[in-house]
């Protein structure tokens, strides 16, 4: 019988390899679009380039093809963003510190939003919004993405201010605080990460969504890019392969190096899974 | 004793913006998503929307169009989320805890970063792969293995393996976290008592992940019925509908049909499946409230 080192050592070799398959599988795409962005001939195929060249981007970073999306992806995505933080922060906390008999039926129905298929409502959107003007809004698009995203930012909000000990808020009563003082001046602060959290993951969601502003946006002055590389790249024809590559770098460069950012902030581990599942 | 500043219902201000935001654009659409679906709309002529009571759904349980509807969806959820992203996921968090650090920070960084990039950069990503003249066939080429086009012979696979690549990750990584959560002395008695490969994984994994596994299947499911961006912009549901699941199928009868009120039936059916699988959800999490 071997010795249990020499089985772990065959096991390790043995799962090592396996992982090494499946990472190539999943590698492909991602070379392809590497290469391709530095390719001046790129096809559809990986291959490595025959001259590296700076081109594609250089075709590419126009106002009308980058700048102007990506400033609009900002936009509204930002300021979505930034009304999901502030709404489910100032929601979670009564949420997380008062006791009532709604308290459970309200987070029961977030958690059961935070699970409807979204894109299930988006022709009664489109339709009310047609109705109340909205549509074809940046500040409209931007309310509807801000409520689609809110029921997981109160959910996770509240989960993260429920680590936050009550006694230093109690000690900033004392002093003469308000409620909404103690929350912003001593709880906030204390769920840093957590909030950081909620704010990075909210902004992912939104830059990467794509069929909310491709519903409810219609001017093409005003798309975001997940909207604009669609229109400029999705007729399949004669399709420059190069540049599309070099815009999706383009445009996926914020949100992983934004994902870079939290993932190394939760120590590499994965908070958002164990948050959703409580 | 608590000296709680202000008054009982000024405690509960705070949630009135996040309660207005979600009741006007949450609540409200899918209320008139409810009223919509019981009207002949149409995207012309507005105003003259007439109760029809249950036809939109009579029409969609006769129109063999709807049928493949759920036929496709119902092959996009088993296979890309309950099949692919599922085991797979779980798999790649097994292995990865008997590899070595490197392999498993490479494997790591590469399928967290195909779940990172947007939905329509992947959509990008896996159409030149899956394309007649892309990367798939150039390798299937090289090995002598016969070569197709895979986006006009199997759409839905090639979408389904799409779902997959892109979120596998989120399953991988639930499931790290719930292996990593199991007791050391656990795993150390089923050693002792001899247990080990598949009848391990059964009698002692298994029961002490099952939590984790139905959340992630109910996730899984609940994302993946909701894919639009991925399917419209690899094949737009085509060739033909052999790819049209039912948010496509939705989206081609609402927009480019015109017919907002069938599309938005289909929309309320589709709804009423995923609120179902909401409420498993809410089941399963309630043990822990």
């Amino acid at each position: 019988m071997p010795s249990l080192s020499a089985r772990r050592t065959r096991q390790r070799l043995a799962a090592d390899a396996a992982l090494l398959v499946v990472a190539a599988a999943f590698a492909v795409p991602l070379v392809w679009l590497l290469s391709a962005s530095v390719d001046g001939a790129a096809g559809l195929r990986v291959r490595l380039p025959a001259s590296p060249t700076g081109d594609n981007f250089a075709a590419v970073l126009t106002d009308e093809i980058t700048f102007t999306p990506m400033l609009n992806s900002l936009l509204l995505c930002g300021g979505a963003t930034l009304l999901t933080v502030v709404c489910a922060a100032l929601a979670a906390y009564p949420l997380s510190r008062y006791r009532s008999r709604l308290t459970r039926p309200y987070l029961m129905g977030v958690l059961f939003a935070t699970c409807l298929p979204m894109t299930a409502i988006m022709v009664p959107v489109y339709g009310l919004f047609v109705r109340i003007n909205l549509i074809d809004t940046v500040y409209g698009t931007a309310l509807f993405l801000a409520a689609a995203q809110l029921p997981f930012a109160i959910w996770l909000m509240k989960n993260f201010m429920d680590g936050v000990p009550t006694v230093l808020e109690e000690a900033a009563w004392t002093d003469g605080a308000g409620r909404l003082q103690a929350l912003v001046r001593v709880i906030l602060p204390l769920m840093g990460p957590g909030l950081t959290v909620v704010t990075i993951y909210s902004f992912i969601m939104m830059w990467g969504n794509f069929f909310v502003p491709f519903m409810l946006l219609l001017s093409p002055g005003k798309l975001p890019a997940s909207v604009s590389i669609f229109t400029f790249f999705g007729t399949y024809g004669q399709v420059a392969y190069g540049q599309l590559a070099a815009f999706s770098i383009l445009y996926s460069t914020p949100v992983v190096l934004l994902y870079a950012l939290i993932a190394r902030r939760l120590g590499g581990g994965f908070a958002l899974g164990g948050a959703v599942k409580g | 004793m608590r000296a709680v500043p202000g008054s009982r219902t000024a405690r509960w201000l705070p949630l009135a913006p996040a309660t207005t935001l979600l009741l006007l654009f949450l609540a409200g659409p899918i209320a008139y998503c409810v009223y919509l679906a019981f009207t002949d709309m149409q995207l012309t002529g507005q105003a003259s929307a007439s109760f029809v009571g249950f036809a939109n759904f009579r029409r969609a349980f006769g129109d063999p169009d709807f049928r493949n509807a759920v036929g496709m969806t119902l092959v996009f959820t088993v296979v890309s989320s309950l099949v692919g992203q599922n085991s797979l996921g779980f798999a790649l968090a097994a292995l990865m805890r008997r590899a070595s650090k490197a392999v498993r920070t490479a494997v790591g960084t590469v399928v967290v970063a195909a779940w990172v990039l947007p939905e329509i950069v992947a959509a990008f990503l896996l159409y030149t792969f899956f394309n007649r003249r892309g990367t798939l066939d150039a390798i299937l080429d090289w090995l002598h293995l016969p070569t197709q086009n895979w986006l006009f012979t199997l759409p839905i696979l090639a979408v389904s393996f799409a779902n997959v690549w892109r979120g596998t990750a989120f399953s991988m990584l639930v499931y790290a976290a719930a292996l990593d959560g199991i007791p050391q002395d656990v795993t150390e008695a089923a050693e002792v008592d001899g247990a080990r490969g598949l009848r391990r994984f059964w009698h002692v994994t298994l029961p002490m992940i099952r939590r984790s596994v139905g959340t992630n299947l109910m996730l899984n499911t609940l994302q993946t019925l909701s894919v639009f961006g991925l399917i419209w912009a690899m094949t737009r549901g085509g060739p033909g509908n052999r790819s049209e699941t039912l948010p496509v199928f939705m989206y081609d009868q609402a927009f480019l049909k015109a017919l907002i009120g069938y599309g938005t039936a289909v929309a309320l059916l589709l709804l009423l499946v995923g609120a179902g699988f909401s409420l498993v959800y809410l089941r399963l999490m309630r043990e822990e409230m």
